[in-house]
């Protein structure tokens, strides 16, 4: 049902997600991942889409689709459901990163997480050169009409994965639909090269999920 | 509600009254028991080898078993044509669908209008108070009598959605999905206020005859059109109900009295009086009654979640309409988190339409999407060609 070669960020979650496992993928969009994650690794995969037209297909695909919105809905998902809670470039569209961040690692044990460069040197050169705000391959669109409302440089992700006790596994730098790099994204050179940066988090083991009331009571 | 052009199934259909001896009682969830207890019923499409093909799908409020067949009464094509039938959704040519009127009913199963084995005439007020899952359970001995032990889906909206989640709730062994559309876990406060004026109107008419009306030779026909017509204003959107009639007079000018000078009263009324030929009033009292008593929480400690608990092995599917205020979005979501919490593998779609709650039996495409996808899916996991 995929058409043509698989995306290369698709081909790094494949990489990382353990076969069998149970994933949520937030923001499923028409389940290509899902489908993948599904087929290719035997996991159990669950969606949550906010558009129509993306449950639709998903509901079309056999997948479990749940139409609903990533800044609202994660919380009534209950502690620990899910193996990998996924979020692909949506990060930076949230209202709230820092809570949908803390949730996903509430809800499953480890999360996939990946977010636009905006330390990247062109992004920098863009606003740097001509003042103005930066478009680019991976940000194209104009300031006033980007649904990125809280972007971020690899160096500001991770300090916000500090900052909520998250452990990185694992980081790969994507760049223009090339092969996924492995990268240390503290280091310097990286937030200047690195696209986007895809990130492998799981609780750091003193850190216990923050406990919150579920459907149980 | 108004039906799209449609083809019943009528030489296709199969089903019949299944009686149960009155050594098979049904046990009622208030402790009174049924029997002998009659199952009116309409099949379609053929059981497979394994017996793995079978869908239940259970009726509305004021539905009944003639789910793709002509009705014998109104001579309307059935309630579902839409979603049952050649290349549709639920295809006779892949699955055997069973529909059965619920025990209360007034189209061939036990309800109050059945003759009480004990004075030889009809129970009326002496027919005991019935559940959901009083429902549910007679649905299942039909079921078990036909010789099938897992159903592939039980399917159903509105109040056919309660014993959907009921099913799950009860027998979720017994089940591989479940379709859940337009429902809600309980019934609120407001659920119930509209009900009780439908039954206050059929309590208040004088030929109701505390419920012995049918001894009297005489049916409370104004009481149960008024409930119909309150009832109906329901099912529908305020914007649909703008969109179709507005302000629209039935002739030029106003009458300067009270005749139905708006088309919105013409319509009702005509809801109403249709409506009482093809129900009977006390089922209505009845049934009404067992939504009113419906609440999935409440028999599971006052947590919803832990009445699917069982339920990790269904494949859920709930759908809501955007527009519908009996029975919201809102509460749909509470299913879908309460499946959520529980394990269960659950589907959810809202169905974006201005046409309410009656957008279940309506033209919907997006509603015949989200069946067909989530069946044939189900379908391929179940191994049913």
């Amino acid at each position: 049902m995929t058409a043509g070669p698989i995306r290369e960020d698709f081909k790094e979650i494949l990489r990382l997600v353990r076969p069998g496992s149970r994933v949520l993928d937030v923001g499923c969009g028409e389940g290509e991942l899902l489908e993948l994650l599904t087929r290719e690794k035997g996991c159990d995969g669950q969606g949550l889409e906010i558009s129509t037209k993306g449950v639709s297909a998903c509901l079309a695909r056999g997948l479990a689709v749940v139409q609903g919105d990533g800044d609202r809905d994660l919380d009534h998902f209950p502690t620990q459901a899910f193996d990998y809670a996924i979020l692909s470039k949506t990060l930076q569209q949230m209202r709230e990163p820092k809570h949908v961040l803390s949730e996903l690692l509430r809800i499953a044990d480890k999360a996939v997480v990946s977010v636009p460069n905006f330390g990247q040197w062109r992004v920098r050169w863009a606003l740097l050169a001509k003042g103005r705000m930066p478009e680019t391959k991976a940000l194209p669109d104009p300031w006033y009409s980007t649904p990125n409302i809280h972007l971020c440089t690899l160096h500001d992700f991770t300090a916000l994965c500090d900052d909520l006790n998250l452990r990185i596994d694992a980081c790969a730098a994507l760049s223009n639909g090339k092969p996924a790099r492995p990268i240390d994204p503290t280091r310097a050179i990286e937030n200047w090269r690195a696209e986007t940066g895809l990130f492998l988090l799981s609780r750091k083991a003193d850190a216990a999920p923050a406990p919150r009331q579920d459907l149980f009571g | 509600m108004s039906e799209t052009a449609t083809v019943p199934l009528d030489a296709a259909s199969g089903g019949g009254t299944w009686r149960f001896p009155i050594d098979q009682p049904l046990r009622l969830d208030s402790g009174a028991q049924i029997a002998p207890l009659e199952i009116a019923y309409k099949t379609y499409g053929q059981l497979n080898a394994d017996k793995s093909n079978a869908v239940l799908v259970c009726h509305a409020l004021t539905g009944d078993q003639y789910l793709a067949s002509t009705h014998p009464v109104t001579g309307k094509p059935g309630w579902w044509t839409r979603v049952v039938g050649p290349g549709l959704p639920l295809d006779p040519a892949r699955y055997f669908i069973i529909c059965s009127n619920v025990i209360g009913g007034c189209m061939g199963s036990t309800g109050p209008a059945s003759i009480n084995p004990e004075t030889g005439a009809p129970y009326a007020l002496a027919f005991p108070v019935i559940t959901i899952a009083d429902m549910a359970r007679a649905q299942k001995m039909l079921v078990e009598a036909l010789g099938i032990d897992t159903l592939f889906a039980v399917v159903g909206g509105s109040m056919g959605g309660m014993q959907v989640l009921q099913w799950a709730a009860d027998y979720p062994e017994k089940l591989f999905s479940a379709i859940c559309i337009a429902a809600a876990p309980r019934h609120s406060a407001q659920n119930i206020a509209f009900h009780e004026v439908g039954r206050a109107a059929i309590m208040a008419d004088p030929d109701w005859r505390a419920g012995a009306y049918e001894l009297a030779g005489v049916r409370p026909d104004k009481g149960l059109a008024v409930a119909r017509m309150a009832a109906h204003i329901t099912y529908l959107s305020e914007s649909a109900l703008q969109r179709k009639f507005g302000r629209e007079l039935q002739r030029d000018g106003l009458s300067w009295g009270f005749d139905a000078d708006f088309q919105v009263e013409s319509y009702l009324r005509h809801q109403g009086s249709s409506f009482v030929d093809r129900f009977d009033a006390n089922s209505y009292l009845y049934i009404t009654r067992a939504l009113d008593y419906f609440d999935l929480a409440a028999q599971h400690g006052g947590v919803l979640a832990q009445a699917f608990r069982k339920a990790r092995d269904v494949r859920f599917c709930v759908l809501s309409f955007s527009s519908d205020w009996l029975y919201s979005t809102s509460e749909s979501r509470d299913i879908v988190r309460a499946l959520n919490a529980a394990g269960c593998r659950a589907s959810f779609a809202e169905i974006t339409t201005d046409k309410g709650h009656d957008a279940i039996f309506l033209d919907e495409p997006a509603l015949d999407s989200a069946l067909r996808g989530f069946l044939a899916a189900a379908a391929e996991k179940r191994g049913i060609a």
